[in-house]
């Protein structure tokens, strides 16, 4: 079994009276990729920020690599690279000038050599030398993630590190975390509104909800494919309800309204089915699927605020 | 340490407003010098009016010395504001620019941060009183000559001869860098509590003008707390233009502007320490 790189034990933090961390507790193994979920206001960069001291709890622990981050602050922060929020830099200095600053006080003795690979790691190459006010969000974020890794950190902190980007932009982040995740073995914590870019490079999903942890577990537990939402539009076909449920589609428990026929299978059965319909002359105008771990974190935060709501 | 004072420094000094301020205060030499030039001689006759019945005065008394004690009388609310300008902008223009989060996600303690600050301040500080020394001093003495300088007072004028001028003006401008350093002081103080450099800047000139008000005004109310008020002695710099030299009077204030500048910066110290950086 790995062992964990970063243990947060019951941490709470409140502002005012509001309880924006609330007795938080999760694990980080070495080497894996940690997807941290949570909507707006759930506690997500709160949480992040208390990760890398600049946010200090009202009680609960933070353990880096068995060591107390409060009693060995400065000495745990050498071995972790983080964005919180967004990658602000000094706009009137080059893109080069930020990385070796932030370089420099990394606490260790980084070389250019070293400068220039992880500028070309990010893609920056050819660039470094311009101002970063004139650069465009996605190089300002891989620029983020230049000052994150040059000191070669185990632990990498990525809060909302697609916030702002293009697809394109989201695309190239994500194989940017996958390649540091596989390549360079470095383990990370990334947040994201995002649940699809997520899903594609973690190995393991936190979700918080309100400032409490709602599950922790590896992806594979959580994507379950034959639990995925399909959609289908068709033309109003009368008595159709019946008949599905005389054949072996029953065993989904579909349901028919308002012309729309929803079902919870694997996406897989989806050519059999839209076969089906054909033969029995119902014409099927449109297909949707809502991903199963999409569908997972809607049931789980919209059943805690409707519980919420009733107490 | 050292690296994070040089990173504070470099940072100040690739900013297009530091230069803005030394340019400021080239132009505010140069406005004076030039209303100097060309009615230096209405404004003598008419400062010297009250001891021109008793006196016969003789002499290039528009001269460099002279000039440049009027120019200095700006270090009052002009140079304070440009102190400002990049004091206040320390640790508030990091929070606005976000980069404060990425500093404080680095392996470097609050403390050292708070002191590279204070220190990169002092030295833009001392810098900028350099610069007006070269600028008010040498520029003057260089467009108006040398001479024995007068410094008129209300009722009375002192006069100072030529060679007693100069290490008068070195002492002076010693004692604005420390005045100027009290009010960096407040700035950085200031700037932990705002999140935008605007805020600072505008609060350490507003408790300038007001102290200075309280400081200038000759009211019994006020007259007891006027010693402890650090405008007060932010005008000690004009004792080494008197005669004889007020050296305990000058030396208190210097402890006051002192007191004043560790306590704003053990407050700073204080309160970044405690803070949550939520911006």
């Amino acid at each position: 079994m790995a062992s964990p790189i970063l243990e947060v034990r019951s941490l709470t933090k409140s502002f005012n009276q509001f309880k924006a961390v609330d007795d938080l507790s999760f694990a980080i193994n070495k080497g894996a990729v940690y997807g941290f979920l949570g909507q707006n206001g759930a506690g997500k960069s709160t949480t992040m920020r208390m990760l890398m001291g600049l946010i200090f709890p009202d009680s609960g622990s933070i353990i880096i690599n068995g060591s107390s981050f409060s009693n060995s602050q400065r000495q745990l922060l050498r071995n972790i690279g983080a964005i919180i929020e967004r990658p602000d830099m000094y706009g009137y200095l080059s893109g080069w000038e930020n990385l070796k600053i932030f370089a420099a006080l990394s606490g260790k003795n980084i070389k250019t050599t070293r400068l220039h690979e992880v500028i070309e790691m990010v893609g920056l190459k050819g660039r470094e030398k311009d101002k970063v006010k004139a650069y465009s969000q996605g190089m300002k974020q891989r620029l983020g993630i230049a000052i994150a890794t040059v000191h070669e950190p185990d632990l990498l902190i990525l809060d909302e590190p697609t916030n702002g980007l293009d697809p394109q932009g989201i695309a190239e982040i994500r194989q940017l975390i996958l390649s540091l995740s596989k390549d360079h073995g470095k383990t990370i914590l990334v947040s994201s509104h995002l649940l699809h870019e997520i899903e594609q490079v973690a190995t393991d999903i936190i979700i918080i909800h309100k400032g409490k942890k709602m599950i922790e577990a590896p992806v594979g537990e959580l994507l379950r494919p034959d639990d995925t939402r399909i959609e289908i539009t068709l033309q109003p076909a009368p008595g159709l309800q019946q008949s599905i449920y005389q054949t072996s589609w029953a065993q989904y428990s579909p349901e028919i309204i308002d012309g729309v026929l929803t079902i919870k299978m694997n996406p897989a059965h989806i050519p059999a089915l839209n076969k089906w319909l054909v033969v029995q002359g119902i014409e099927v105008s449109g297909i949707t699927t809502q991903h199963s771990f999409e569908a997972y974190f809607l049931n789980i935060t919209h059943e805690t605020t409707a519980a919420d709501r009733t107490v | 340490m050292k690296q994070l004072l040089q990173i504070e420094l470099f940072k100040i000094f690739r900013r297009p407003r530091t230069y803005i301020s030394f340019g400021i205060v080239t132009a505010i030499t140069f406005v004076i010098q030039l209303a100097m030039l060309t009615d230096g001689k209405s404004y003598m006759s008419f400062a010297l009016q009250g001891v021109n019945e008793q006196f016969d005065i003789h002499g290039n008394m528009i001269n460099g010395y002279f000039i440049t004690y009027i120019i200095l009388q700006t270090l009052l609310i002009q140079i304070p504001l440009l102190v400002a300008l990049v004091a206040g902008d320390t640790l508030a223009g990091e929070a606005t620019l976000g980069t404060l989060r990425l500093l404080l996600t680095k392996p470097i303690s609050r403390n050292q941060l708070i002191l590279a600050k204070f220190m990169s301040s002092f030295i833009y500080t001392v810098l900028l009183v350099i610069w007006l020394a070269i600028v008010a001093l040498g520029l003057s003495v260089l467009i108006f000559g040398r001479g024995d300088m007068v410094n008129i007072k209300s009722d009375t004028f002192i006069l100072i001869l030529q060679n007693d001028v100069l290490w008068r003006y070195a002492a002076a401008f010693c004692f604005a860098m420390l005045a100027m350093t009290t009010i960096a002081s407040l700035s950085i103080l200031l700037s932990v509590f705002a999140d935008n450099s605007i805020g600072p800047i505008i609060s350490t000139m507003g408790i300038v003008v007001v102290l200075t008000i309280l400081s200038n005004l000759d009211l019994p109310l006020f007259n007891h707390i006027k010693p402890y008020i650090f405008t007060t002695h932010m005008i000690g710099w004009k004792g080494f233009f008197d005669d004889p030299v007020p050296v305990r009077q000058i030396g208190i204030s210097a402890l006051v502007l002192i007191v004043y500048t560790v306590a704003f910066a053990g407050t700073t110290l204080l309160v970044f320490n405690k803070k949550d950086i939520k911006s």
